[in-house]
């Protein structure tokens, strides 16, 4: 049977989604998502560049018909830029979905998440489909999701951070507290991390830093992209229990 | 006319929203007006009027994922 990601109705095609920032240049984005195998692409609003109107446009390297594009509002510190941002986000794009971002504090990168809660509420009533990136809380994962989110966006560390998952045990909450699905975001170093992730039973892993800051970006994304299908293969597979002593795996029987 | 324009103060000729994209050179369809805080829709940017002083924000998608 098929293991698809669908979310209100729209079908995911990998379980890794990716970030446009920080990379060299567009050329060197565009082949990383290719090499990562990512359906989600999500990118940030921001001012058109008026003066050099040569600038390169980003989607002209990545094109829309070919990923779906995730606009975020990344950068927003209140309710009022989140809710701006996302509203020109929707304008400008070609869907209803936002990654949202309230962030709390500039040196943290964490969610306000009362901020977050709160244009979470206003949003899903003008009809987007909200994927809010909050703290691995499970409390407010739910309210989140009794707010109208479509999913939640729980960190695994602060934003760029690559420490990886701090609180799997907190993230297993979530999972069995909310009916939604739910997305690692942020704060991944490596594939392990993405595989450990995945094998906890998130449905998929977003991540921009640790592609586009690895030495080999290229390379770091397309194993990202078999970390996050061996994590979801070895989740769906179900792993052994972890046991204290050793359990031999050849038979006593017939030895000399 | 005087148009303060993603910050930067310019002279126009523009009447319309859309006579001030061709006049920037910006490509419709992946953008978004915003005037005076008010998001412009595509379909009235060729009828929605620019007056002296308005503030026109026009954005786009740009590289970005957890950025700061």
């Amino acid at each position: 049977m098929e293991d698809k990601l669908i979310i209100k109705g729209i079908e995911f095609k990998s379980r890794l989604w990716v970030g446009t920032g920080k990379y060299r240049d567009l050329e060197e984005t565009k082949k990383a998502i290719e090499a990562s195998g990512a359906d989600v692409v999500t990118v940030a609003v921001r001012r058109v560049n008026i003066i050099d109107r040569k600038s390169e446009n980003l989607l002209d390297y990545i094109d829309p018909k070919k990923y779906k594009i995730l606009p975020n509002t990344a950068g927003c510190y209140n309710v009022e830029d989140a809710l701006r941002y996302s509203r020109l986000a929707r304008e400008a794009g070609i869907s209803d979905m936002i990654k949202l971002e309230v962030i709390g504090d500039e040196k943290t990168l964490f969610p306000d998440v009362i901020g977050l809660l709160n244009a979470t509420e206003i949003l899903a009533k003008e009809g987007f489909l909200v994927f809010p990136y909050t703290n691995d809380d499970p409390i407010m994962a739910k309210r989140l999701i009794d707010a109208g989110a479509v999913a939640v966006m729980p960190l695994a560390a602060p934003i760029g951070s690559g420490l990886g998952i701090r609180n799997p045990y907190n993230i297993k909450i979530i999972l069995e507290t909310v009916k939604a699905p739910v997305i690692v975001d942020a704060g991944v170093g490596t594939a392990s991390d993405v595989a450990v992730a995945m094998e906890l039973g998130c449905d998929a892993v977003l991540l921009n830093t640790a592609i586009a800051g690895a030495k080999d970006p290229i390379a770091m994304a397309s194993a990202m992209k078999h970390a996050v299908i061996a994590g979801r293969l070895a989740y769906k597979a179900g792993r052994i229990p972890k046991k204290l002593y050793a359990a031999a795996s050849s038979p006593i029987e017939g030895m000399l | 006319m005087r148009l303060t324009v993603n910050g930067e103060n310019i002279d126009s000729n523009a009447a319309t929203v859309k006579e001030l994209l061709d006049e920037l050179k910006i490509v419709q369809g992946r953008v978004a007006v915003e005037v005076n805080l008010s998001i412009i829709k595509r379909d009235d940017y060729e009828v929605y009027r620019l007056k002296e002083g308005d503030k026109v924000e026009i954005v786009n998608f740009i590289g970005g994922g957890c950025l700061k």
